[in-house]
């Protein structure tokens, strides 16, 4: 969970979040490609977990490589997100589930893509909360990480009234 | 032997993963909504950090330098497989309940960080000691969140489904069902973080960090480069030189 990790500015909140965003949408493409046309056909649908993370890995490297080619404005803007991506959960958790729940091509694109962007809706709003509370009077052993966790609780509490559960 | 139990000691208390470093969060926050969970994820992790640090610290000399973390990443993976399908097979209600989060073991801060941090340096034996050092204060950190979780949350101690080994809920106390909900997982996190903090602050040691990826900080000293900070960092150094 890089939430804590990138959430300090609402600028480097929403870079990371464009980044997330382009990695996930394009990996779910990809992993959903080789599981129907590679791993399905030769039965080594066993091997997924192992494929899907050297993919992401080797697509986030080639993402980077291709940026700072083609187009070294938007390599400036998000080339110091990309390197942390391979290890965002959400990227293989996304690639993992999108399977599980047997999507075809579209449907794991979509759900891939919805995932990115609510990944970054929470983070630039947490960015938001975090650079208002940063010079309050906080109870000194809060300090730090405890209040970032409280922060994101309570905007988990909000965010399940949008699925009715309170 | 001496080293053995200093890295056992480290790895429990000195730099607890998830109370000290903040590390793993994923499954830290994901999984703990009873103590049986928080066991099963964190003996899993622990079996696959023992075993991949024994395979990386074996072939420490043999990996090129250049396409290390590949490397490591692929040992890790098949030892998560191998970890998932023994639990599928044996383990199916735990399997049922801990779901993606087997798989996503892979991408646990922790298991690489270690790998790059001390098995690609260290000799076997220390290097196991030091995974299973490790995976044990990982287990305990999400077994304590977890049984806090569980007793707020559905009023049971150890509770494996069907049966629990205490349940208050039968006893007139109502469950307070957010703790086993996402906010819980943050709420009882911070709390065991801040009284962490104030342990520590009595003993003279400095509080849990927040990690800053995208700035020098204590991401700064850390060697692991397939743990984004660093690799942030140094596209930051590139940009400005």
């Amino acid at each position: 969970m890089s939430i804590p990790g990138v959430s300090k500015k609402i600028n480097t909140a929403a870079g990371m979040g464009g980044a997330v965003i382009g990695v996930i949408t394009i990996s779910s493409l990809i992993c959903s490609l080789i599981y129907d046309f590679i791993l399905t056909p030769l039965d080594l649908t066993y091997l997924n977990t192992i494929v899907f993370i050297l993919v992401i890995a080797a697509l986030v490297q080639f993402v980077e490589m291709f940026l700072k080619k083609t187009s070294p404005a938007l390599y400036e803007a998000l080339g110091v997100y990309l390197p942390l991506i391979t290890t965002n959960c959400a990227v293989l958790g996304i690639a993992l589930t999108n399977v599980q729940n047997g999507y075809n091509l579209i449907e794991s694109v979509v759900a891939g893509f919805g995932t990115a962007v609510g990944f970054t809706i929470a983070i630039v709003i947490m960015a938001g909360i975090r650079e208002r509370i940063e010079f309050n009077d906080i109870p000194e052993n809060f300090r730090g990480m405890p209040i970032v966790l409280l922060t994101a609780g309570l905007m988990a509490i909000a965010f399940f009234g949008f699925s009715g559960i309170l | 032997m001496n080293k053995c139990v200093e890295r056992l000691y480290n790895g429990l208390i000195k730099e607890n993963p998830t109370f000290v470093l903040t590390l793993g969060m994923c499954p830290t926050l994901a999984v703990t909504t009873s103590a049986i969970n928080g066991i099963g994820m964190g003996l899993s992790s622990t079996v696959v950090l023992v075993m991949s640090n024994l395979m990386i610290s074996l072939l420490r000399k043999v990996i090129p330098d250049g396409v290390r973390m590949p490397a490591f990443i692929v040992i890790v993976a098949s030892f998560v497989t191998m970890v998932q399908f023994l639990m599928q097979g044996y383990l199916p209600d735990l399997y049922e309940s801990l779901g993606i989060y087997i798989p996503l073991i892979v991408v646990n801060c922790i298991i690489l960080g270690r790998a790059e941090a001390y098995a690609s340096k260290n000799s076997v034996l220390p290097s196991v000691f030091d995974g299973l050092g490790m995976g044990l204060g990982f287990t305990a950190a999400i077994t304590i969140l977890g049984a806090v979780r569980e007793l707020l949350g559905a009023g049971t101690i150890l509770s494996t489904g069907s049966s629990a080994l205490v349940d208050f809920s039968k006893m007139g106390y109502t469950p307070a069902s957010i703790f086993i909900l996402a906010p819980g997982a943050f709420f009882v996190l911070a709390m065991c973080i801040a009284v962490m903090n104030r342990i520590k602050k009595k003993h003279g040691m400095a509080p849990a960090q927040v990690p800053d990826y995208t700035q020098d900080g204590p991401c700064a000293s850390c060697s692991n480069t397939m743990c984004s900070g660093k690799a942030a960092a140094s596209t930051a150094d590139k940009k400005q030189n």
